[in-house]
């Protein structure tokens, strides 16, 4: 295992990784999770996207549109401002591109090993706090909302479909987090590439 | 030379049946495409093909209609005030219905016309007369909201208009009513004598902004001129105006002025026109107009201006020709390449056809001219013509050209439609009109490219075709395919006011440039209030202005107070960024003001003088959200 932890870096997998940290500095131009709102009196559709730093609507007008509906139900507004979360996200995102190319610097295996740990953690801390936060919006209705549904709560899926009402509500990653979603593929494939090559050198 | 008297006229039409083979009594003949339902059918969810845009007639509006399902979209005001939408009552547009003779708010609006670019459609701007109150109008079709109108000075009637030149360089408008010019009260028998006169307007349009200026005004015979079209690549620098009354009768104009065998096409080289107004030959005129320009979300600006330059046809040469054209012709139509000139002589038993190439060899060859009238030659009928369509119908008017080489002209008197070929001068088809048939459009069909496939013809009266409604029974129009060889009646449709004229354009080319709201970042109205905080309530003596914004459910400010005869004007801005969600606002018993229709991210002012003590209950009246019902408060009023 130690030797595994400080076996260098094949060129190719080296590679690899300061590929996956120029990738990364991406995450910070697009989104990087989506939800999208239908409904019959939407036909065109309602979008909100998640961004490193920023919450907006799919088209200009969209977040204004889905604080309009979501008025009515008693949902708090949606501005960037009111999500903390948003201000430390791309501090963590320079970490872990300051990451891959320290490991140009020092390129052994226990770097890559300690990415995969880095983005699990950021995946996980991420995904639950984005359920808190749907959470949050969905059940922290205003007592004096005009319309008010026994029993309902607004929480959108944190993955996939869901019916509310008359809204049909999906949740999916969106490039940004298509490409945190790579990465991490990608840095398993260099762990067992890793292994296989060590195996072979003892062989 | 035919003899006239109505009687004549009467047995004239009865002989002429006769040798008409198909016009038989209307609804016999209805030959309905079998699967004519199928054709104009357009599934819930699916769209129409084509836009079509009416004129109203004497309802002085235009309106947009589905092809070819011929369902009525929308009715753009235009001369008229429109309760529905405040349209000539709000602060905003009140003064867009301005003229020197002051507010008139209604018209007469016969032809709409549809900006080109090299002869096609382009899909920026409609056009719209005013033959009442002289006018013109520019409608954009971003928003399908009028932008402009223009008042003509030294006319009266203003019918033969507007009509564009292939790239909308200038837009012609021509007296249908000759007066004395300048105005003056003067004995209406010098009518005859050469005291009354017509004038011939060239409107300038700009190139990227659309807006309209007066360039040049033509002094021109005191006849009626009816009618006109601009020609289209080799005729590219001419228009043509249909005139009657060349006789100059000034009572029972029925009689008087039916005495001649021919009137004219007056052909016009507005080129030239513009060369002598640059040379100097075109003097200081007077005349006060009104121009009227309502920029978006900007309150109309009404300017008053004065004098045109005018120039007269003898000063000018080589600039206008009269081609004798049988017989009081109404519609005068030019083909899509550019050659043909038709008239459509309303008493005539024959459809002439002028050729721009024989009236461009022989128009300055004296042998070919017969006389002249105060300067502008008359052309000997045999040397422009190329041929003409022998016992088409009766009462030929108007045609349109499907760019397959064959024309449609409407015939009122025998309420048809015939087609011909152009050429040989050959009827091809008689198709029933249902009935006294006026204007026709093909889509794209006064363009130099038709796009053809529809053909609408507007009729006048209705009689069995509809449930009856009282005495006025609804006007109507009728669709037909003409893409095949034989053209076939699809459908009736009612329609609103007379469906006078109409274009009608591919649906592609408009239907994803049309605008969705207004940005409110945008908004430059003067009393705009971009966001719920800032709603207030300024007082400066006895006038108050509310700055008032609009959203799903609820105004700001709520409660009013104000004082009996103080002038409130409430500036309401919908705050709304969404497709399709304009508010209302309207206040109980306002007297001068009727309803605000607010489009997204728009501002539009209510003036309201508070009336007798009382509290007055406001509201929002366009079904807008779940609580729309709620979106309504109270101004309190006290002595
Ligand atoms: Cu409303």
């Amino acid at each position: 295992m130690k030797t595994l932890l400080f076996q260098t870096l094949s060129k190719r997998n080296r590679l690899l990784i300061l590929g996956v940290g120029l990738v990364l500095i991406l995450v910070y131009l697009i989104p990087i999770w989506s939800i999208s709102i239908s409904a019959p009196q939407y036909p065109e559709g309602l979008g909100m996207q998640i961004w490193i730093n920023k919450i907006t609507g799919a088209t200009p007008y969209d977040l204004k549109n889905i604080n309009l509906l979501n008025h009515y139900i008693g949902m708090q507004e949606i501005v960037s401002e009111s999500i903390p979360e948003l201000l430390f996200m791309p501090y963590v995102l320079a970490y872990l591109i300051f990451g891959a190319f320290i490991t140009e610097l020092y390129p052994k295996v226990g770097m890559a090993i300690l990415g995969i740990i880095n983005l699990v953690i950021v995946g996980l801390v991420g995904l639950s706090d984005f359920w808190r936060w749907e959470y949050n919006y969905g059940h922290n209705l205003n007592p004096e909302a005009p319309i008010i549904v026994e029993g309902m709560a607004y929480q959108p899926p944190l993955l996939g479909c869901k019916e509310m009402l008359n809204i049909t509500a999906c949740s999916y990653p969106s490039y940004g987090g298509m490409i945190l979603g790579l990465s991490l593929v990608v840095l398993v494939y260099i762990l067992w590439d890793e292994n296989r090559r060590k195996k072979s050198n003892v062989v | 030379m035919l003899k006239k008297s109505n009687l004549i006229l009467v047995t004239l039409g009865i002989t002429l049946m006769a040798f008409v083979p198909n016009c038989k009594k209307g609804a016999a003949t209805a030959t309905l495409a079998s699967d004519a339902a199928s054709r104009v059918y357009v599934a819930p969810g699916e769209k129409d093909e084509v836009y079509a845009f009416l004129s109203g007639g004497f309802s002085g509006q235009m309106s947009v209609y589905g092809i070819p399902s011929a369902r009525l979209f929308k009715i753009i005001p235009v001369f008229s005030v429109f309760p529905e939408n405040g349209y000539g009552f709000d602060e905003e547009t009140k003064d867009m219905l301005k003229t020197t003779h002051g507010y008139v708010p209604w018209d007469d609006s016969h032809h709409v016309e549809a900006s080109m670019t090299d002869g096609k459609q382009d899909g920026r701007w409609m056009f719209l007369n005013a033959n009442n109150t002289p006018r013109l109008a520019r409608i954009d079709l971003k928003s399908f909201e009028t932008k402009e109108i223009l008042e003509i000075p030294n006319t009266a009637g203003n019918h033969a208009s507007p009509f564009a030149t292939e790239n909308t360089e200038y837009l012609m408008a021509a007296t249908r009513f000759s007066v004395p010019v300048p105005q003056a009260s003067v004995a209406i028998d010098s009518f005859s004598k050469g005291g009354f006169k017509g004038t011939v307007t060239m409107v300038k349009v700009d190139k990227n902004t659309g807006r309209l200026s007066i360039e040049l005004q033509v002094l021109v015979p005191g006849f009626n001129y009816d009618l006109s079209h601009c020609g289209k690549k080799k005729s590219h620098d001419w228009c043509f105006f249909s005139s009657y009354n060349s006789e100059q009768a000034h009572k029972m104009l029925e009689v008087g002025a039916s005495k001649k065998d021919k009137d004219f096409i007056l052909a016009f080289n507005w080129v030239r026109a513009k060369e002598c107004k640059d040379q100097g030959k075109a003097y200081n005129f007077g005349g006060e107009y009104v121009n009227n320009f309502h920029d978006e979300n900007k309150p109309a600006v009404s300017t008053k201006l004065s004098g045109v330059k005018m120039l007269n046809p003898k000063d000018c040469p080589g600039m206008m020709y009269y081609m004798p054209t049988p017989k009081s012709p109404h519609g005068t139509d030019v083909d899509s390449t550019g050659e043909y000139i038709v008239g459509g002589g309303k008493l005539a038993s024959v459809i002439p056809v002028h050729s721009f190439s024989k009236m461009m060899e022989v128009k300055d060859k004296k042998e070919h001219h017969s006389t002249e009238i105060e300067g502008i030659p008359v052309l000997k009928y045999e040397s422009t013509l190329a041929g003409e369509v022998q016992k088409p119908c009766l009462g030929p008017l108007h045609t349109e050209f499907d760019g397959q080489g064959y024309a449609y002209t409407s015939c009122f008197v025998s309420s048809e439609v015939v087609k011909w070929k152009l050429g040989t001068w050959e009827v091809v088809q008689h198709l029933p009109a249902y009935y006294s048939v006026g204007h026709l459009s093909i889509v794209g069909g006064s363009s130099s490219e038709p796009y053809g496939k529809y053909l609408i013809a507007m009729n006048k009266i209705t009689k069995d075709r509809y449930l009856p409604v009282g005495m006025e029974l609804p006007q109507s129009a009728q669709l037909y395919d003409i893409s095949s060889g034989k053209a076939e009646l699809l459908s009736d449709f009612p329609t609103v006011g007379e469906p006078h004229y109409s274009q009608m354009i591919p649906a592609k080319l408009l239907m994803d440039k049309t605008a969705k709201l207004f940005p409110l970042e945008e908004n430059k109205h003067p009393y705009a209030t971009k966001n719920e905080n800032d709603a207030k309530i300024v007082r400066l003596g006895s006038t108050v202005h509310i700055y008032m914004t609009a959203i799903r459910s609820h105004f700001k400010p709520d409660i009013i107070e104000a004082r009996t005869g103080e002038t409130l004007y409430f500036h309401v801005t919908n705050l709304e960024q969404d497709y399709d969600i304009p508010h209302g606002f309207a206040i109980g018993g306002a007297p001068n003001m009727t309803n605000l229709l607010i489009m997204p991210g728009e501002t539009r002012t209510f003036k309201w003088v508070a009336p007798k003590p009382g509290v007055y209950p406001f509201y929002c009246t366009d079904f807008c959200s779940a609580l729309h019902q709620e979106m309504q408060q109270y101004i309190r009023v006290s002595p």
